[in-house]
């Protein structure tokens, strides 16, 4: 009995990669420093991939990880190109937060 | 034992990622995105999703957050952020009301689509399935998954990483003289 309450079931993976996926919705509106905007896209990004684990194992089906997989190599991706978008933005403006990068004009 | 790690590791995932948006400094919001992403990891590891929990330690808290960490030291950003600076007073109970909305949606789906009807794996079916295979069962499944159906997008995604390395090395080199560049204009460059 205690063990059958005690096994955490996927919906309990699910709500907390939803707690996960709110908070770094919530960081991406509330801060202001690039780089931790970026912190917070991550945090979105192992959200699904945690629901996309947790949802492979209950349908006993692998391709949920193999999306995973695919989600991991287009974040390493993603970080490349956004953070050298950062540094040649804050190599011309030091201290630049996203309220100075409001115009797309140089 | 599965609740133990699961209360353990959802504390450290829960704890980082708040971490990441409360801390004004970047170098300790990297260090608490390191603790999530290790609790992430330990989630993997107890829904038999070895090779991702091992890919999730070397990419993710190795070479991401690692190369994070590098760009706060290289540009010399690693200042405290004064988190006290509000420049629209509405935007963090906006954010608050909205993320909490969010929850409640994302929950409520959850919820209800708990007992959705499909064919359940259960628990001890599963530890059967582990204890029956050999124990690197997980990672020659995914490697017969990725390399036969999505053979095509793997291939892609080498092109994928190829393109954005040569983007950011155009990005984040230092133009010759005279050169125009992207993000400089020509009166701007020595």
């Amino acid at each position: 009995m205690i063990a059958a309450v005690a096994t955490p079931t996927t919906t309990w993976y699910l709500l907390l990669s939803a707690v996960l996926f709110t908070i770094g919705v919530v960081g991406v509106m509330v801060r202001r420093n690039p780089l931790v905007l970026f912190m917070c896209i991550e945090l979105m990004l192992n959200a699904v991939n945690l629901s996309f684990v947790a949802l492979a194992r209950r349908l006993g089906d692998i391709g949920g990880q193999s999306m995973v997989f695919f989600v991991m190599v287009v974040a390493a991706a993603e970080v490349v190109v956004g953070l050298g978008l950062v540094v040649a933005i804050l190599r011309r403006k030091p201290h630049a937060t996203t309220d100075d990068m409001a115009e797309l004009k140089g | 034992m599965e609740l133990f790690v699961f209360v353990v590791a959802g504390a450290m995932v829960l704890g980082g990622a708040v971490g990441v948006i409360v801390r004004s400094h970047p170098v300790h919001a990297a260090l608490s995105l390191i603790l999530t992403l290790f609790g992430v990891a330990v989630l993997f590891v107890a829904q038999e999703a070895h090779f991702l929990a091992a890919v999730q330690v070397i990419v993710y808290a190795g070479a991401i957050v690692v190369l994070f960490l590098f760009v706060i030291m290289l540009l010399g950003v690693d200042n405290a952020e004064d988190l006290r600076i509000e420049p629209f007073k509405v935007q963090r109970p906006v954010a608050v009301v909205v993320g909490a909305g969010l929850l409640a949606m994302i929950g409520m789906a959850i919820i209800v689509s708990r007992k959705a009807t499909v064919p359940v794996v259960t628990q001890s079916q599963a530890v059967q399935d582990a204890a029956l295979e050999p124990h690197d069962s997980n990672i020659k499944a995914l490697a017969r998954d990725v390399f036969s159906d999505h053979v095509l997008a793997f291939e892609l995604t080498s092109v994928l990483l190829v393109i954005a390395v040569v983007a950011t090395v155009m990005l984040a080199r230092k133009p010759r003289p005279g050169e125009l560049t992207p993000l400089e204009p020509k009166v701007g460059a020595q």
